[in-house]
């Protein structure tokens, strides 16, 4: 039951797919875009192709990269012996505005989330102990969010790295629960890691 | 406002006041409620709000907006987890309810967060309830108490988390309409015990009806079942792990069948 004819019915279905869009939003979105002058729709769907067609995961960490590896993969001034192991590529860059973590990353995909269908071989579990194998990292920090999924998986992973003789660590409290690492302001987040916790199991 | 653990296994039923405010709309619908509910699960929605799946002890399944809540300046963030048992105050939206206030009755969700077979076995629960509540305004009052008792069961480590979850998914299902005979033959009725479990049956299966590809359980399995399903736990305690193991394949078989699409998180529960 489209409201619309053909093309923009289809836009709004379109942008109706997108993370927190909902039909309303959609239909403002698109008729924004239908009074907005030819030159800037085309620099937003060349914006969308580009993206597209120009960045993909890094090979090593799974963060968003422009080459085959990621711009902190590739940097020999960082600390190859501490690795943080974030949800999503957007919580690297949260971690990034502190300032105060100068090892490397490792993206999981997400968090393991079993009522979503999604378990510990969904997500980048497998890589993580790849990359551990040769010994270089000696500390890993579990900064999945702090709530429920979050804790679960960073039970599940400390479980998996202490019989490798990897010192796990977890974000300390001071994270309120419940909320996005993302929202996490600068200074929260660098306490964080100041006060961070070894895991006992 | 501190962790109240009023429990909610129904002792205190007569101290419970249930429809509370009552804020009249202009259909005379109540617009503002309050009831005690367990967190079934909670979706991201737009930049910091979710959406989130409660189990109410007394308006059934409801579908809430929780605003803000994934700021780190909420509030209400950490109260409405999953696994949580809380009391809550919503306002009755034209399509989603919304989350007014909420203060927490069992904070589950911090005991089960950090033991992964305990976090698993509670998700495939809360699953369970989520599929057998879904029709939306039905009460689903004797579902709220099950699920109540199991989670904290399981918080408080009272019993072997395999035992809790295969008794409640049994008992989930009897009070859903799926009760599974494990004596009597399910589709005559001849006294047991039988030799033969078949999930589309029913349950136990006598000789003369079994159908083909019925399994054939060792008679300890079929007490144990029934005992899961009676909620007898001295005598489920008492049981073998070989027949904990077959009774819990057995229950994930008469589970997935019974309900019409496949749990998602059954598969993923660690057995501990
Ligand atoms: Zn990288
Ligand atoms: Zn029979």
């Amino acid at each position: 039951m489209s409201a619309y004819d053909g093309v923009v019915q289809e836009l709004i279905d379109e942008l109706g797919q997108l993370p927190g869009v909902g039909p309303k939003s959609a239909q403002r979105i698109a008729f924004h875009i239908l009074s907005a002058d030819t030159e800037r729709v085309h620099r937003l769907a060349t914006a969308l192709t580009e993206v597209k067609a120009r960045v993909r995961f890094c090979e090593i960490c799974g963060n968003v990269s422009e080459e085959d590896q990621c711009r902190i993969c590739r940097d020999p001034r960082r600390d190859g012996g501490l690795l943080c192991v974030v949800e999503e590529a957007k919580d690297v860059v949260a971690i990034e505005r502190t300032r105060e973590f100068r090892g490397r990353y490792h993206v999981l995909g997400g968090a393991i989330n079993p009522i979503d269908g999604v378990g510990p071989d969904d997500l980048r579990i497998r890589e993580l102990m790849t990359r551990l194998a040769d010994g270089e990292v000696t500390e890993v920090i579990i900064a999945t969010d702090p709530n429920v999924e979050g804790e679960a998986t960073a039970t599940y992973l400390t479980r998996m790295l202490r019989p490798m003789g990897i010192v796990v660590s977890r974000l300390a409290s001071g994270l309120p629960v419940g909320g996005d690492l993302e929202y996490a302001d600068e200074i929260t987040l660098g306490r964080a890691f100041e006060g961070r916790r070894s895991i006992d199991v | 406002m501190g962790v109240v653990d009023r429990g909610a296994s129904g002792t205190h039923l007569a101290a419970r006041e249930i429809v509370l405010c009552a804020v009249v709309g202009d259909n005379g619908r109540v617009k503002l409620y309050r009831d005690e509910a367990i967190v079934l699960r909670t979706h991201k929605l737009g930049e910091a709000d979710r959406i989130v799946t409660l189990l109410t002890r007394n308006y059934g399944q409801v579908r809430a907006v929780a605003k803000g809540v994934r700021r780190t300046s909420s509030k209400f963030g950490a109260r409405l987890e999953p696994f949580a048992v809380i009391d809550v105050q919503l306002y009755a939206g034209r399509s989603l309810d919304v989350i007014t206030q909420v203060d927490t009755l069992a904070p589950h969700g911090r005991a089960l967060g950090s033991d992964y077979s305990l976090f698993t076995t509670a998700t495939a629960m809360a699953e369970t309830a989520d599929r057998l509540t879904e029709v939306p305004g039905e009460p689903a009052t004797q579902q709220y108490l099950l699920l109540a008792g199991a989670l904290r069961a399981l918080a408080d480590r009272r019993h072997p988390a395999t035992l809790v979850l295969d008794s409640y998914l049994l008992r989930a299902l009897a009070v859903g309409g799926w009760a599974p005979s494990f004596t009597e033959c399910a589709r005559c009725g001849e006294s047991g015990p039988h030799r033969a479990f078949s999930a589309p049956v029913g349950g136990a299966v006598c000789m003369g009806c079994r159908p083909p590809g019925a399994a054939s359980p060792a008679p300890e399995t079929f007490a144990l079942l029934g005992a899961l399903l009676a909620g007898e736990w001295v005598s489920a305690e008492a049981s073998e792990e070989k027949h904990r193991r077959e009774a819990s394949g057995l229950v994930a078989v008469y589970t997935q069948w019974h309900l019409e699409r496949q749990l998602r998180s059954l598969r993923h529960v660690e057995r501990a």
